[in-house]
């Protein structure tokens, strides 16, 4: 029997009994709706971490790290290349090579530096980051209390919420409601802090015009390496408190109070690369522990990031922290799918219930085709039709009760999150590829739920059939 | 009148051969013998009325012919294929192409117009749908059920919708029409109707007709032979001489 007619017969015979097909179909739709609500809830976190991470600007970020960095986020490129002693250094000479890379469009050190600052009197140490003005377009940025720097050598500071809990008083116990951000803004804006930092000057001793000690001094490369560290002092005005938090990725190193980097570089503040860069020796210019670079547009990332590998530098981008993400939802989608899929493989139940009860009642009906003609194929095939027909229908409806089920949780979870005073969130999504796979899966499921009742259909004894009444 | 084209088998040659032909079922631990060894030769073109009284196994040598049950022992060879040896695939086909079949309880599907009714072995022959519904007109045009083909079923009477399935039957064009109590559930002058309709085909389209029937009255009338059975074995086989459509012998 050709397919139009096969659909014609199978839909003609799915309306004889409407009531029951209905309430099957009704059950393949339920079951759909819960696999693509299911689905769609880890297709929409999915976005929304997606989202967060490219307005955070880390999409379009390589932090670039010397293999002399023995914290180098990479340790599988030490098994190829040379050691990390031998390694090249990140100065400012690499920097600027960097720089000179196509498609990219800022490169800035990673100034980070722990820091006693002391607020009326009182001495609070902190780790200190250094933020190029083009952070300001940054999420972290968005619900921010005051203003952002008002140039890239003002002596102003940005504080993070937390770090003005600390500097109030207000750090609340666990478990605790956190105080608003606009509360904690309103005594510090305006008001200034003292940051104490060890400044690396110039060196203090000329060791080769002193003739010392041959052993320490003889050699010239180590000579030029040598400084001194003084202890300075730098009022700054606080401007900004974060309520969010810009380093939240880089977890116990992450800092609570940023300077605009050109000032914050101004400082030659004293760093842990220094001290390891007066083993090797070097010419006296400033070493970076890691550099970021800011690329033009987030799909060059790939090759800019193997560019700055061929220069011998260690480089972690949010790409390769996207591919472990990636494994992570595909985790996910299969736990959210296995359990959606539960209630279509009790809906499948339901069609084979059916399609055994039409067997019985369409008994003589089937007989009479097998008189007249119709093949055991036929009568499998039509069954199937009708196990497919009741797929396809419960899987149209059941997108979109998913769909709808999705739209009212996403808009009730939103109003609790207003009454929270969250910015809401969009974290239900239904892509049109998981639109096209409940309606086939639905089909998929339906035709191996109408195996059993269409083989035993088309095994049906004619002559028992006909004598059915 | 519409008529159909000449069905192709020549008069004269063996269109239906038996040989020691058994159907026996088991019910509990008795045999019941429905069919028990009966050897018979049917013409192209014979009009063969099988009688016998309830029981006799004449629907169960019908159903043997009609390729919807197969032998326990024995052969049955239609128009030379051995029913015994083709698969189920192949009894589907044969049904479909060489096979009509008319019932006593007319056996028409409820939720079809009549005129879907009679093109459904089309369907299965995988026609075209607008020479199905061109033929199907046709065979209801000829049977005088045109202007009843888009009612259902249930909403004609006894011999319009014995005459329906009687297009159902027609509508492959097949060389053998089977016939089981076709009149049985009519009353006697629409019973009359359907056989001169049967009649007809046999005569002008030289159709093999095969009828089970209880009464010998229309046997006589129809039938150019008379074949008995009892308890499921050939009793007598003898010719006979029907009565013309006008009423004279033939």
């Amino acid at each position: 029997m050709k397919l139009p007619d096969l659909t014609e017969l199978a839909l003609r015979n799915l309306r004889e009994s409407l009531l029951r097909n209905s309430l099957t179909t009704v059950g393949i739709s339920v079951g759909v709706a819960s696999l693509v609500a299911m689905l769609s809830l880890g297709t929409g976190l999915q976005q929304l971490f997606s989202r967060r991470l490219e307005k955070s600007g880390l999409f379009d970020t390589i932090f670039v790290s010397s293999r002399r960095e023995l914290r180098g986020m990479d340790r599988r490129e030490e098994r190829t290349g040379p050691t990390p002693g031998e390694s090249r250094v990140l100065d400012e000479g690499a920097r600027q090579e960097i720089e000179r890379l196509g498609n990219v469009s800022e490169v800035y050190p990673d100034i980070r530096f722990s820091s006693e600052l002391r607020f009326e009197d009182k001495p609070h140490l902190t780790m200190i980051s250094a933020l190029p003005l083009s952070a300001k377009s940054n999420d972290a940025f968005d619900g921010m209390q005051g203003r952002f720097f008002t140039s890239d050598t003002a002596t102003e500071v940005i504080l993070q919420k937390a770090f003005a809990e600390e500097l109030l008083g207000k750090t609340p116990a666990l478990g605790a409601p956190e105080p608003n951000v606009a509360e904690l803004a309103a005594p510090l804006l305006g008001k200034e802090l003292t940051m104490v930092y060890a400044q690396r000057g110039a060196s203090a001793a000329q060791p080769a015009a002193t003739g010392g000690d041959k052993a320490e001094l003889n050699d010239s490369d180590v000579a030029a390496a040598s400084y001194s560290v003084v202890s300075r002092q730098e009022r700054l005005t606080i401007v900004g408190i974060l309520d969010l938090d810009p380093e939240s990725l880089r977890g116990p190193l992450r800092a609570r109070v940023f300077l605009p980097l050109r000032f914050a570089e101004s400082l030659r503040v004293m760093q842990l690369a220094d001290l390891r860069e007066i083993s090797r020796g070097g010419n006296g210019q400033p070493v970076y522990s890691s550099i970021s670079v800011r690329v033009k547009d987030p799909s060059k990332i790939q090759g800019v990031e193997d560019a700055i590998k061929k220069m011998g530098f260690t480089t972690f981008s949010i790409l390769d922290a996207s591919r472990s993400l990636q494994q992570v939802f595909k985790v996910l989608y299969a736990f959210l799918g296995i359990f959606g899929s539960l209630a279509l493989a009790v809906a499948s139940i339901g069609i084979v219930n059916t399609l055994v009860m039409a067997i019985l009642e369409r008994r003589r009906e089937i007989g009479i085709m097998k008189a007249i003609g119709a093949s055991d194929g036929d009568v499998k095939k039509l069954f199937f039709a009708e196990a497919g027909a009741m797929g396809i229908v419960g899987g149209i409806i059941g997108v979109g009760l998913g769909w709808a089920i999705g739209q009212v949780i996403n808009f009730g979870t939103n109003i609790y999150l207003k009454s929270q005073s969250i910015p809401p969130e969009h974290f239900w999504a239904v892509p049109f590829w998981l639109v096209g796979f409940a309606i086939g899966f639905a089909f998929v499921v339906s035709l191996i739920s109408g195996l059993y009742p269409a083989g035993r259909a088309a095994r049906l004894d004619p002559v028992q059939a006909l004598r059915y009444e | 009148m519409t008529t159909f084209p000449a069905v192709s088998s020549p008069r004269g040659t063996v269109a239906i051969r038996s040989e020691s032909l058994c159907r026996h079922y088991l019910m509990g631990e008795n045999v019941i013998r429905a069919v028990d060894g009966v050897s018979l030769e049917v013409h192209s073109g014979e009009f063969v009325a099988l009688l016998g009284s309830s029981g006799s196994g004449k629907s169960s040598m019908l159903n043997l012919i009609a390729g919807l049950d197969r032998p326990t022992s024995g052969s049955v060879v239609v128009q030379e294929r051995d029913l015994a040896k083709l698969s189920r695939e192949e009894l589907a086909k044969y049904r479909l192409h060489v096979v009509g079949m008319v019932f006593q309880s007319f056996n028409l599907i409820p939720s079809m117009t009549v005129s879907e009714n009679v093109e459904l072995p089309l369907r299965f022959a995988e026609v075209e749908r607008s020479q199905r519904n061109s033929l199907a007109r046709e065979a209801l045009e000829r049977v005088g059920l045109k202007a009843r083909m888009d009612h259902r079923p249930s909403e004609l009477s006894g011999g319009e919708q014995q005459r329906a399935a009687l297009a159902r039957a027609l509508i492959n064009r097949p060389q053998l029409l089977l016939a089981d109590e076709p009149t049985g559930n009519l009353d006697s002058h629409t019973g009359l109707e359907i056989m001169d309709m049967v009649r007809e085909l046999n005569l002008e389209l030289g159709m093999t007709v095969v009828m089970v029937t209880h009464e010998r009255a229309l046997a006589e009338r129809y039938a150019q032979r008379m074949i008995f059975l009892a308890d499921g074995k050939l009793v007598d086989d003898r010719p006979n001489e029907p009565i013309s459509a006008s009423g004279e012998p033939a």
